[in-house]
């Protein structure tokens, strides 16, 4: 049965505190982290953006899978902030990590949900018999409009699993995909942030395709919630994942690993699929994880996925999501944070 | 090979000048020194300049400035070596004359600097563009990492690069050329901004306009032009590795070691016998490498000499007479000529006011980008 | 930069692709025709490995104009283990703590943006080792 064979993610080293933002806003930092129960977020370096920090997790993933990069058949990235319009940004990757000149690269884009589009395609590839070995990276760099609600959840970070049939980590149980045409966010060509259609983007929009696809996942393979170890929702911030795991069915204790979101921010594409390298990091083998990744405009990507006895001598490899979260870090102010983001304007 | 001798020399003030384009200050320069020496011809010219073609878009400078001051049709050239263009456009002039390929022979050095152009960005192409440059760093940052391995291995410190610009504006107040003619205390150069950890403003050369020329002739020519020749005993040129990444030990610039110990060498001196010296202070730091590379001081002593008043005027080895680098101004290309027209002055007795006694065997030491080349002429009253 | 040249210096800036010499063992990074030390022309290629040690640094405080937002930022000549020495940014910290004898990890970053429609210009940059 196909599966991961290697997984990395990677956090950057920068934060803010979701009262510095609240402070410069005149929002009472209180109400903002009991609400959207956020206390604070990664920011991305000037130098670091969906390439720099795909290439991060990529490494990691090729060191816990432990093959040769020039066996990738194809590499997949996605995100709502690709550096390029034109130019994917997967040929900076396979040139930086050996993999280049034999493989298939194409970017993904899906709002949040860019990241599990990869992974699913990634794992196509693999399960038809046309490569050996296919990665698929959720990454984003992706902003929230000053002084918006999104200002205080988006954030950076990504991660990257290897797909494969030998030597596997986590086996792919099911997969389940449910689109739909949804207005609930989106951004125009040129425009410098998204936007959103406010409260229309929780029940039909967010609500909607993650009980779906998780509820028709769980009917095509057969499995219930209490089945599972762990669940992994796409996180906005901290009260969805925690309102849908329970309207599922689903407990606080299987939510809790995969729930990075309150120190993490809403890293987009890369939000579930660092929720579920999180959870790779501590999972004892023989475990059922489910994923179900939201992705405005609008669609759900749902996996079951099952850990093997090989996990646990491979996850030291390479950092755990933890130990980059709760590692060193940087606190900035609201103005560093500005010009981190190029929110600052400046004569070219 | 010829013995070779300058006979007259000509500059123009250094500083910002606003009013003066690359070509006018090399005919100021030039014609200075044609007049000096009363002649109305020249065999060649050779100009030193970094890059006129960044900071004013203008290449091609051999024909350009003969042309400029009306001796189109004589044979000449641009050379470059960073900062050192000066220095190896009068090696060039020497061996011109010293082959017998030219009877007189223009060496002059220009730099226009204000005209517009982004100076870090020019500047930072005298470093590595590969290895260097394209990560980041500055001019005043690879003098900065100089300057902090120094502290580390020899114990320099921040007062002692302060020292070195304090003695050099005491110096410069006395020259008429210089670009900044006022003294500056302990004080406020330790307390001026930082440009690159630990260098700051007052730690660093500026940013000048400025030309200067000398003319040279076979020695037993040199009657028709002076009474008062000087003679270049030696004309040496070294190079060392480009990016600092490569050197031995980044706190020793072995390009002026090496280019000093060929000119020692030829000259057939030794470093005390030198009685006043020009060396290259585009930072602080760099003078007090120079002076122990070129063993002016015994080794690791050079954060001494400025504070005791080793190298100021008065003093056992006057240094930067003229102001240096630092308060002279550093018009890149023209700084090389300027040295040598300082112990020209110098060795002729007609530096005034900072004129060190009884000068007879004088060192100009010039330098390119991070120390990766040096050129260094040992000059003789005659 | 133009095209080409940033195209041809990808093996260096994006995989360290570094060479030894088969003579003396000198490693040359990047590569290069002619070894330094023996004067020698035969080289093994290799990959430096993605940390080292700072020998000696600064903080830019006036950058070039690219590098305007990002100063003050620290500059480093890191050796690897393989005794290659490189100048690169450290970043990830605060410019003041960056001191000679610091482990750092090598890491793949984007040096610069050429401007609003430019390319965009990847390469290695130094963090402190965790």
């Amino acid at each position: 049965m196909a599966g991961i064979v290697g997984y990395g993610a990677y956090v950057p080293r920068n934060r803010i505190k979701a009262e510095e933002i609240a402070r410069q806003w005149g929002k009472d930092p209180a109400a903002i982290r009991k609400g959207l129960l956020l206390e604070e977020k990664s920011v991305p370096g000037l130098d670091e953006d969906t390439i720099t920090i795909s290439v991060a997790a990529a490494r990691a993933a090729l060191d816990r899978a432990r093959i040769a990069p020039s066996r990738i058949g194809a590499v997949y990235i996605g995100s709502e902030s690709h550096p390029y319009a034109v130019k994917p940004s997967g040929t900076a990757l396979i040139e930086a990590l050996g993999i280049a000149p034999a493989v298939h690269v194409a970017d993904f884009e899906f709002a949040c949900k860019a990241g599990t589009e990869a992974m699913f395609v990634a794992l196509g590839l693999v399960e038809a018999g046309r490569v050996d070995y296919a990665m698929g990276i959720g990454a984003d760099t992706s902003q929230g409009a000053p002084n918006d609600a999104l200002e205080f959840s988006a954030s950076a970070g990504g991660a990257a699993f290897i797909f494969g049939r030998q030597d596997v980590l986590a086996e792919v149980v099911e997969t389940y995909s449910y689109t739909s045409d949804t207005p609930d966010f989106w951004r125009r060509e040129g425009e410098f942030y998204p936007r959103h259609g406010g409260r229309f983007t929780g029940e039909p929009a967010y609500f909607k395709h993650i009980e779906s696809a998780t509820r028709a996942l769980l009917g095509k393979a057969g499995l219930k919630p209490a089945d599972f170890r762990h669940v992994i929702f796409h996180m906005p911030n901290g009260k969805f994942p925690l309102q849908v795991g329970k309207s599922l069915g689903f407990t606080r204790e299987q939510l809790a690993t995969g729930w990075l979101v309150p120190t993490m921010g809403n890293t987009y594409s890369g939000s579930s699929p660092t929720g579920l390298a999180a959870v790779l990091d501590v999972a004892e083998p023989g475990e059922l994880i489910l994923i179900t990744s939201f992705g405005s405009g609008a669609g759900s990507d749902s996996f079951a996925l099952r850990t093997t006895g090989l996990l646990p001598e491979r996850r030291g490899l390479a950092p755990t999501v933890r130990s980059m979260l709760d590692g060193p870090r940087r606190y900035l102010t609201y103005g560093e944070y500005a010009k981190y983001r190029e929110k600052i304007i400046v004569n070219e | 090979m010829r013995e070779v001798a300058i006979v007259a020399a000509g500059m123009t003030r250094f500083g910002e000048l606003w009013e003066t384009s690359l070509r006018g200050l090399f005919a100021e320069a030039a014609l200075e020194a044609l007049q000096a020496a009363r002649a109305d011809h020249l065999d060649s010219i050779v100009v030193g300049c970094m890059s006129a073609g960044q900071f004013v878009g203008q290449e091609h400078l051999g024909p350009l400035l003969a042309d400029e001051i009306g001796m189109a049709g004589v044979a000449a050239t641009h050379v470059e070596s960073a900062c050192a263009s000066g220095g190896v456009a009068l090696h060039a002039a020497f061996l011109e004359v010293a082959s017998g390929a030219s009877d007189l022979a223009l060496a002059a050095g220009v730099e226009k600097m204000t005209d517009g152009a982004d100076v870090t960005a020019v500047l930072a192409t005298a470093a590595d563009q590969e290895r260097e440059a394209y990560q980041g760093i500055t001019f005043p940052g690879l003098y900065a990492m100089i300057a902090r391995a120094h502290m580390q291995a020899k114990g320099t410190t921040e007062e002692d690069l302060a020292w070195v610009a304090v003695k050099n504006h005491r110096h410069g107040a006395l020259n008429p050329k210089a670009q900044f003619r006022r003294e500056v205390t302990l004080e406020e150069v330790m307390g001026s901004s930082l440009v690159a950890d630990p260098l700051r403003l007052l730690h660093c050369s500026p940013v000048s306009d400025g030309a200067a020329a000398v003319l040279l002739c076979p020695l037993d020519q040199a009657r028709r032009y002076t009474d008062r020749p000087v003679r270049i005993r030696a004309s040496a040129l070294a190079t060392s590795t480009m990016a600092l990444a490569d050197r031995k030990d980044p706190s020793v610039l072995d390009a002026v070691q090496r280019s000093g110990e060929r000119a020692y060498r030829t000259a057939g001196v030794a470093p005390p016998d030198i009685q006043v010296a020009e060396v290259h202070d585009c930072f602080a730091i760099a003078e007090i490498c120079c002076i122990e590379a070129l063993g002016l001081v015994p080794p690791c002593s050079g954060r001494h000499a400025a504070r005791t008043g080793l190298t100021a005027l008065g003093g056992k080895i006057p240094v930067n007479t003229s102001g240096g680098l630092k308060s002279k101004g550093h018009p890149v290309g023209a700084t090389g000529i300027a040295q040598a027209i300082e112990i020209f002055e110098q060795l002729r007795g007609e530096a005034g006011a900072r004129q060190v006694k009884d000068a007879r065997l004088g060192l100009a030491q010039n330098m390119g980008g991070s120390g990766a080349s040096s050129v260094v002429h040992i000059l003789e009253r005659v | 930069m133009p095209s080409p040249r940033y195209w041809r210096e990808i093996p260096t800036r994006y995989r360290l692709e570094a060479a030894r010499c088969t003579g003396c063992g000198k490693v040359a990074f990047p590569a290069r025709p002619v070894c330094p030390e023996c004067r020698g022309r035969e080289w093994e290629r290799i990959h430096l490995s993605w940390r080292g040690k700072v020998v000696t640094s600064t903080v830019v405080q006036v950058p070039p104009s690219e590098f305007q937002m990002e100063a003050p930022y620290a500059v480093a000549l890191v050796e690897t283990p393989e005794g290659a020495r490189l100048m690169t940014q450290v970043v990830d910290c605060e410019p003041s703590s960056v001191q000679p004898g610091m482990e750092v990890s090598l890491v793949f970053r984007r040096l610069r943006k050429e401007g609003r429609g430019g390319i965009l210009c990847y390469g290695y940059k130094a963090v402190p080792a965790a």
